[in-house]
């Protein structure tokens, strides 16, 4: 299958990929790793008339720490995120996402910016993001916001399917999520029903303690709505519990209520709502193990 | 219809060509340069029949542009024997690592990508490093015992080349 003729370019610089951008208004995609967007020019669901490749801005592919915020940059390749030490001995839901993303070979192209930007509730990093409270960094035109820089809370940045909070001459550069203290632990678990597919469903759950009592929960839940479900009755009915076993069990069923599936190929509604009651429990009890030292 | 030149170095070779801007990796490997070893499966990303090491990494070659390859390195399964067969590729052959053969040079350039990066891999490692390459006859078997083999041949040449 042939894509659509378009445009080539590429940028050295985010100044010179921002400026493309402005120029060129709703005619232009950004490339990064390509692993959805490319597919869908070949199959001319996407036709973009000029494609803006930003694989040369190198600068943007890192992983840090600093001033209490973990720092994903938005060209940092999923395989690059599964392999790093830093993110499997302190954010290992992190590692658990980006290693059930497609197959390894997508994996060392695929971007988790990308996988952000793209808005496909689909996609199995929303999802974490939304339960680690991240937020998305974006850059834009000098000018026409403050400094050209604006962080948008992951809650508002996914609108719907495909659709986020990002303008056409905006490029998400970063994911900032908070540097986990204390007691915490935080899991991912997806069902597919083979490598490489979407998520049946898939869940984030992450977990502060004080003490023995949960103090701050993160749900998120992975393809059961237009955009990652925030599952806050769920979230809202551990605080203050020790997360038993029933207790988890519990916020599962509040989870398979919050969550809005679409019967297709993958499953009915009914079995989906069954798969996010069973994920749910089992991605808590496994963020519980993880905040008391386990794995 | 936007076209550019550019110059991708396959296999050792340099070779330039005036492409269209949208053309795949692929057909640049197999319509420019003549060399048809790397498959074209499914074309949707899925089963890797495609696979290339563009710098040293295993990618799917139907999810690339060629312009995107522009001025670097591109290893195609023809690239891969040298003086004799890659002990990879002396694996398929040693352990029926294949059938019909369709699948082949898109998981030996992953096994080969795998085996850069992990020289002495575990059955699960293997598993999970071609799970990106899909075989419809093997049943995978032979495949993992192929690159154990390879693996092994390795080791072995590592150890004796350092005596």
């Amino acid at each position: 299958m042939i894509p659509g003729s378009f445009d080539y370019h590429a940028p050295s610089s985010l100044d010179e990929a921002i400026k493309l951008l402005n120029d060129l208004g709703d005619d232009a995609k950004i490339l990064a790793g390509g692993h959805s967007l490319i597919p869908m020019m070949k199959l001319r669901l996407a036709e973009p008339v000029h494609l803006v490749d930003i694989n040369g801005l190198s600068d943007l592919d890192y992983i840090k720490e600093e001033d209490g915020f973990l720092y994903i940059g938005a060209m940092t390749r999923e395989s690059t995120l599964e392999t790093s030490e830093l993110i499997a001995s302190k954010y290992p839901i992190l590692k658990d996402t980006s290693e059930v993303i497609a197959d390894p070979l997508v994996r060392n192209l695929a971007t988790v910016g990308g996988n952000i930007a793209h808005g496909d509730p689909a996609n199995d990093h929303p999802a974490t993001m939304v339960a680690l409270d991240a937020e998305i960094v974006v850059h834009g035109p000098v000018g026409m916001l403050s400094g050209g820089e604006r962080t948008i809370s992951v809650d508002e940045f996914f609108v719907g399917p495909l659709m986020t909070a990002l303008e056409e001459n905006e490029i998400l550069t970063a994911i900032k999520i908070p540097t986990p203290e204390g007691k915490s632990g935080a899991s991912y678990l997806k069902l597919e029903r083979k490598v490489g597919d979407y998520a049946i469903a898939g869940v984030a759950a992450a977990l502060h303690f004080d003490g023995e009592t949960c103090s701050k929960v993160g749900i998120g839940l992975t393809n059961v709505g237009p955009t990652p479900v925030r599952a806050s009755e769920a979230q809202a009915s551990l605080v203050g519990t020790t997360v038993s076993q029933e207790d988890a069990d519990n916020a599962g069923e509040m989870a398979a209520v919050a969550s809005q599936p679409v019967g297709d190929h993958r499953g009915s509604e009914d079995y989906k709502r069954a798969v996010v009651r069973t994920l749910t429990s089992r991605a808590i009890m496994q963020a519980k193990k993880r905040a008391e030292g386990g794995n | 219809m936007a076209t550019q030149s550019i110059t991708i170095n396959v296999n050792g070779e340099a070779r330039t060509a005036e492409v269209e801007d949208r053309l795949l990796l692929v057909h640049f490997i197999r319509d420019n340069s003549g060399l048809t070893g790397t498959h074209i499966g499914c074309d949707t990303t899925h089963c890797g029949a495609c696979t290339v090491l563009l710098d040293g990494t295993a990618v799917k070659s139907c999810t690339v542009f060629a312009i995107q390859a522009n001025g670097r390195e591109v290893t195609t399964i023809e690239g891969m024997e040298g003086e004799a067969l890659h002990p990879l590729q002396e694996g398929f052959m040693e352990e029926h690592g294949l059938q019909c053969g369709f699948c082949t040079p898109g998981m030996i350039m992953s096994s080969k990508h795998l085996l850069d990066k992990n020289p002495t891999p575990s059955e699960e490692e293997i598993r999970w490093g071609i799970s990106g390459n899909l075989c419809r006859c093997t049943g995978y078997q032979n495949i993992v015992k192929a690159v154990q083999y390879a693996s092994n041949k390795l080791q072995e040449t590592t150890i004796e080349g350092g005596e």
